[in-house]
Order: structure tokens, then C-alpha cells, then sequence
């Protein structure tokens, strides 16, 4: 039991850290790039494709034993594309200026390349449960990136933070960060920060295996 | 910007230079950073993107303006389009293996990767967006792929360059790519206001 | 004149990259000493700062990664002159701090250090601070010569844009050559970059085609467009930009017919912007499309260079 609970930890875990879709995985750079001009875009963006990544990859492992393997993606495509529609009207409905600024990134959440492919490396493979706890676990890793490199580009790209002023008076924001160039380079340079620490980080444990 | 206004020229450096695909709408930046290391592999998808953004902007246009607008379903678009790009993506790549084996022994193994490119799916939704008719749609989906060919062979020159260049290791591979991305993205803000 | 031809790249071929360097620096005197007659003790302020910092950059990247240090190799020193010669000299000195960190860290030593970076880096930088801050980067001090005294900038002082490129036509032409205009340090000065391109010809520092069939280009584009096409390259940068930004070895193409094509498209591109673009100025825009594109120069040039020689031998 205990061992079971560890297990969907781990699956949770796994998706914000050691499989992050953005910084380990590097898949959907296009809404990564294209919408974190602002840290709310970037949460929002990440929300969105969460509750989809959530909801494909339960239907996805509930129908697993049923859907043919030949129509499989298909079929995977037709599941997520009903959700991205779910999402987009919600959105439409509650949120119109969030969802006004994401713009045609909504429905290209479709070919975000993690959605199929945790259904294909994932759901497909796993029962409801974890399948949930991954979409979870996915979504928020994706989330939790994207809303970071949308707060770097609009702290230092506008001086401000949700909108809030957070820099003080004298600083002059570095518009570049707020256009495409930015999206690219802080992207760049935070895989490659992220790169280094993480690989210190590994030398440094495994010099302590070796010690012990 | 319309064709009408502005003529086919204009149109063109707008699709390619001003609004790149990459550079400034950020369309299809996966195939972008995975299949640029080589010059001729990025032309070769570049081309193959090319056909396909042509005919699926000429497709989903026929079918949102003759089917989904007339039924009122125009809220299936994205599902719709999906599968429209699917179908012409296989149908062009069993048509290419019979009819064309030379252009498909060198486009064949890039179609598949083209059903998933959100560019194609983009420029399909971007033309409905933009109230564009036919021949706009078409120009539009053709442009916007040579700019996106523009763009994937340009970095995959540089990249080639690179290939023996002393690059610290947590930058080597995608986040090098991206910041290369980047600065590409720098010259081509010099295009702003151009048309 | 006998053309040397060597196919390499001409730094292995000719000299160490620090002579190489020095003849740079020697060549950039007369526009360094200009820019600092015509702008003042300010415009010394900014290139010193922008020197210092890229040295220092350069210094403490290559301590912190435990590379061997290429100060002396002096590419640091240049790039330095050169974010500082193509800033306007009224920028907050914060600027040069920031364009030195951008170009050496970023384009330059990410890359793997001198020769492996594909985008000039003073050029990369500064276009990074004119989409930024175009504010700072387009308001020009008007030649003022104040030494020791305070020159920072007063609204008085400075022109509120980059106006001297469109409306030319008020300016004698002794003071475009000598410089006396609002513009960036290194640029207004047509005199002293000429001066530097003789000396970087004659010491074979660089050859002609880039910068000549550059500048040749626009000429004959803003002739065909109805200019005046002396003034129209004695305005605005480009100048400076073929003679000192364009010829950057790392950059542009190795074979002279590619730097030929090189130089043409960067004039086109140039003409263009001007013409018809959102800024006054494309010179900066222009190298920095045309660095990207250099890769693919070289492919296609090598090969037809190689057909030629088959051609030769039968």
C-alpha cells in the first residue's frame, strides 16, 4: 500500500522535476515561447493545457482496452480535441480578455506535442488513477515553467510582475525581453542555467555514493 | 493585411520576412529545433512543409467556408482541420510514393512529423482569423511555409558551423538552438514596418 | 595589384589574431580620436567603459569556466571599441556595461569564444539596445566638444531622433565628412573611417570586396531612388558599418565571391529599410540578416569554387 502511494508520488514528482516538459523534455516550445510575454499568460496557458493533459490522459487510459491499435492516435487526437474545445469556450465565457491575449494558442494546445505524447508514453500504458496523477504532475511542470519565464520577461521586459510595478522608478525596462527575440533567449539561457545546476548537482551525488 | 491592398509582392515579404513564422508568430518551433542540424534535411522538411501548409490552407478554407459555416459548426474548426491535415498528409504521402518516388525518397520521411507541426494547424486557423478568401488562404499557408523553410535552413547553416565549436555543455543541443533562435530574431526585427 | 588568394580562413593564414587585432585598433585611432574630439570628454567616458567591461567580461567568464585567458589575443579590446564607437554618447553609462556583457557573454563566449560566434557581437548588442531602449539609443548629443566640464546630456543639447539621416539636406558637406552631425561616436567622422579603411586595405587587414561592393551598392540604389548618392552615404552609418562591422572575419563569408554577394545583400537590405521600413537606419539590421545567413554563402560559393578548379584542370 505504502509502495503504492510512493509510486503516484513518484509519477507526480517525475513531471515537475526529473521529466519536465519544458526544461527536460523540451516539448511545446511554440506556446512557450509565444505567450509568456507576461507571468498571467503564462499561468493561464499552463492551466489550460493542464485541465486538457488532466482529462486526455483519464479518458485515454479508460478507453486503453478498447481502442485498436492502428487507430490510436487518431483516436488520441479526437479525445484531446474535444477537451481543447471544452477548454476554449470556458475560456470564452469567463475569462474573454485572458483568452483574447492567448490567442490561436489555445486551440493549437491540439499538436502541443506533450499532450499525445503522454497519452502514447503514458495513459495508454497505465490505469485511471495514475494516468490522472501524471496529468497532474505534467501539467504543473509545464505550468510551473512557462509562469516562471513569463514573470523573468515581464519583470525585467515591463518592470512589473501580474501586472503589479515591482521594479523601482529608476529602472528602465529592457523592452527586448517583451518581443520575440526575448521568449527565445530567456528560454535558451534558462535550459542551459537549468542544464548546469542539474548536472552538478548529479556529479555531487554521485561523488557521495562513492565516499559512502 | 490584405492581397487586395497591398499586392502580391508585398504580401509575400510580409508572409516571409516581417510575420516569419518563427521568428514572429512562433509557429512550428518543434520541427524548427529537432530537424535543423543539417542543411539539406531542413530544406527537404522545409520543402515538405511547404506542399503540405499549400494544400491544407486551400482545404480547410473549402470546408469552414462550405461545410462548417452553412451547418453552424464552426465551433468543430480545430477537430475539423485536424483531421483534414491528417487525411492530406497520408493521402499526399501514398500519392508522392507512387507517382513521385524521387521526391518522396527525399521528402517521404518528413510528412509523417507535419500532422503534429502546428504551423500547418496554425496557418489553417490564422486564415479563418483573418477573413482571408481563397487565393489569400492559399498565398498565405505558401508564403508563411517559405518563411518557415527560410528560417529552419538558416539555422541549420549555422548549426552546421557550430558542430565543432567548444560549446559549454549545459548549452549544447536545444538551449543553444533557442538563444541562436533568438538573435536570428533580432535581425529580423529590422523587418518591422516594412509593408 | 596582384590579389594574394588563399582559401582559409585568413587569420591561420597570415598573422597571429593578436596583430591581426592591433592593425584593427590602429585602423579605429582616427575614429576614435574624432569621435572624442567632435562629442567630448563624455564620448571618451562611454568607450572606455565599454572596453573596460568587455575585457573584463571576457576575463572572468574564462577564469569561472577555467579556459585559458585570450585577453591578449585583444579581440575583447575591439569589440569593446566598437559597442562603444556605435553608441550615441549621451547613453546612460549603464548601457556600454550592458552591451559589453551581451556581446561577450552571449554571442561571443556561449559560442565557444572567438571564431565560433556566427552574429557579430558589438553589432548583435547594440541592435539588443536599440529595440530596448531606442529612446536613449536615437537621441544624439549635437557635437558639442565639452571637455572636463559637466556634458551630460540636456534636453537642449539633444535631438529628440534619429532626424540628421532624413533631413540631410540642411547639412554642409564639410561637415558630414569631418563629422560635424549628431550620430553615434564612430559614425559621423567619414574622414577618419576612410583613413582606417586605407590602412586596413593596405596592411591586407581585410580585403575590398565586402566593404566596396557594400557601399557601391548603396550608392547605386539611392541614385536609382532619386538621392543625392554621395549624401546618402555620408549620412547615417554606413560607412562605419561596411568598413568596420561587415568586414568582421568571423562573420562573413570566406571565399571572396561570397563576401562580394555578402556585401551586395547588406546594401540592398540597407536601401530597403531605409526606403521603405520601420526605422531611419538598417545598417545594423542588414550585417546582423546577413551574418545569419553567411553559413549558407559559404556552402553554395565553396562548391562553384570547386567546379572552377575542375574546369581549370582539364
Amino acid at each position: 500500500m505504502s509502495n503504492k502511494t510512493n509510486n503516484l508520488r513518484g509519477v507526480f514528482i517525475n513531471g515537475i522535476f526529473n521529466e519536465n516538459p519544458t526544461f527536460r523534455l523540451v516539448l511545446g516550445t511554440c506556446p512557450t515561447i509565444a505567450v509568456t510575454t507576461s507571468a498571467i499568460n503564462g499561468i493561464g496557458m499552463g492551466l489550460a493545457a493542464t485541465f486538457v493533459l488532466i482529462g486526455s490522459n483519464m479518458v485515454i487510459s479508460l478507453l486503453r482496452k478498447f481502442i485498436p491499435n492502428k487507430v490510436r492516435i487518431p483516436a488520441f487526437i479526437v479525445v484531446i480535441c474535444t477537451f481543447v474545445t471544452i477548454v476554449q469556450m470556458l475560456m470564452q465565457a469567463y475569462l474573454p480578455s485572458l483568452y483574447e491575449s492567448l490567442g490561436i494558442f489555445i486551440p493549437l494546445i491540439v499538436v502541443n506535442c506533450i499532450i499525445l505524447a503522454r497519452a502514447e508514453a503514458f495513459a495508454a500504458k497505465n490505469d485511471v488513477l495514475h494516468s490522472a496523477v501524471d496529468g497532474i504532475g505534467m501539467g504543473l511542470g509545464f505550468t510551473l515553467a512557462i509562469t516562471l519565464i513569463g514573470i523573468i520577461r515581464e519583470m525585467l521586459g515591463a518592470g512589473t510582475v501580474f501586472g503589479n510595478q515591482v521594479m523601482g522608478a529608476g529602472f528602465e525596462p529592457m523592452l527586448l525581453l517583451v518581443l520575440a527575440p526575448g521568449g527565445f533567449i530567456v528560454y535558451g539561457l534558462l535550459l542551459g542555467i537549468i542544464n548546469a545546476i542539474s548536472t552538478r548537482r548529479a556529479s555531487k551525488k554521485s561523488k557521495e555514493v562513492k565516499t559512502a | 493585411m490584405r492581397l487586395s491592398e497591398i499586392g502580391l509582392f508585398l504580401f509575400m515579404v510580409d508572409c516571409i520576412l516581417c510575420n516569419n513564422y518563427i521568428f514572429s508568430r512562433f509557429l512550428g518551433c518543434c520541427p524548427f529545433l529537432g530537424v535543423s542540424s543539417k542543411v539539406e534535411t531542413a530544406a527537404g522538411m522545409g520543402l515538405a512543409v511547404t506542399f503540405v501548409m499549400g494544400l491544407a490552407s486551400l482545404f480547410t478554407w473549402a470546408v469552414y467556408q462550405y461545410i462548417l459555416l452553412p451547418l453552424e459548426l464552426t465551433y468543430l474548426n480545430t477537430i475539423a482541420f485536424i483531421f483534414i491535415i491528417a487525411a492530406l498528409v497520408q493521402f499526399v504521402e501514398m500519392f508522392m510514393k507512387k507517382s513521385l518516388p524521387a521526391l518522396y525518397s527525399a521528402l517521404g520521411i518528413y510528412l509523417p512529423l507535419i500532422t503534429t507541426n502546428c504551423a500547418v494547424l496554425g496557418v489553417a486557423l490564422l486564415n479563418i482569423q483573418s477573413n482571408y478568401n481563397l487565393l489569400e488562404s492559399v498565398l498565405n499557408g505558401v508564403f508563411g511555409a517559405l518563411g518557415f523553410m527560410l528560417a529552419i535552413v538558416m539555422m541549420a547553416g549555422v548549426r552546421e558551423r557550430l558542430e565543432t565549436s567548444d560549446i559549454p555543455l549545459p548549452f549544447k543541443g536545444f538551449s543553444i538552438s533557442l538563444i541562436i533562435a533568438g538573435m536570428m530574431s533580432v535581425a529580423f526585427l529590422g523587418f518591422k514596418g516594412l509593408v | 595589384m596582384k590579389l594574394a588568394v588563399s582559401s582559409g580562413p585568413h587569420i591561420l593564414t597570415r598573422e597571429t589574431t593578436q596583430t591581426l587585432m592591433l592593425d584593427v585598433i590602429i585602423a579605429l585611432i582616427p575614429t576614435v580620436a574624432a569621435g572624442i574630439y567632435i562629442f567630448g570628454s563624455r564620448a571618451a567616458l562611454v568607450l572606455a567603459i565599454s572596453v573596460f567591461s568587455s575585457v573584463l567580461f571576457e576575463f572572468i567568464w574564462r577564469k569561472a569556466l577555467k579556459k585559458s585567458l585570450t585577453i591578449k589575443d585583444l579581440s575583447a579590446v575591439v569589440t569593446g571599441l566598437l559597442i562603444g564607437l556605435n553608441l550615441p554618447s549621451s547613453v546612460p553609462l549603464w548601457m556600454p556595461v550592458l552591451a559589453s556583457a551581451l556581446a561577450i557573454i552571449l554571442a561571443k563566449q556561449l559560442f565557444g569564444g572567438l571564431g565560433h560566434n556566427f552574429m557579430n557581437p558589438a553589432l548583435f548588442a547594440r541592435a539588443v539596445l536599440l529595440a530596448s531602449w531606442p529612446l536613449h539609443m536615437t537621441s544624439y548629443n549635437l557635437p558639442q566638444r565639452v571637455f572636463f566640464g559637466s556634458s551630460a546630456p540636456t534636453g537642449v543639447d539633444t535631438l529628440a531622433s534619429a532626424t540628421p539621416l532624413i533631413n540631410s539636406s540642411g547639412l554642409s558637406m564639410q561637415d558630414l565628412l569631418l563629422g560635424n552631425i549628431p550620430g553615434s561616436i564612430g559614425e559621423v567622422c567619414k574622414i577618419a573611417i576612410i583613413i582606417g579603411f586605407l590602412y586596413l586595405l593596405f596592411t591586407k587587414t581585410i580585403t575590398w570586396e565586402v566593404p566596396v561592393s557594400f557601399i557601391g551598392t548603396v550608392a547605386l540604389l539611392g541614385w536609382l531612388l532619386g538621392e543625392d548618392p554621395v549624401r546618402y552615404l555620408l549620412t547615417g552609418g554606413v560607412l562605419f558599418g561596411a568598413v568596420f562591422m561587415a568586414t568582421d572575419y568571423v562573420t562573413n563569408p570566406v571565399q571572396r565571391i561570397g563576401q562580394f554577394i555578402f556585401g551586395v545583400l547588406c546594401g540592398v537590405i540597407v536601401v530597403v529599410i531605409r526606403k521603405y521600413g520601420g526605422y531611419p537606419e538598417g545598417v545594423t539590421y542588414a550585417i546582423l540578416f546577413m551574418n545569419c545567413i553567411t553559413p549558407l554563402i559559404d556552402r553554395y560559393s565553396k562548391k562553384k569554387i570547386y567546379g572552377e578548379v575542375k574546369k581549370n584542370v582539364q
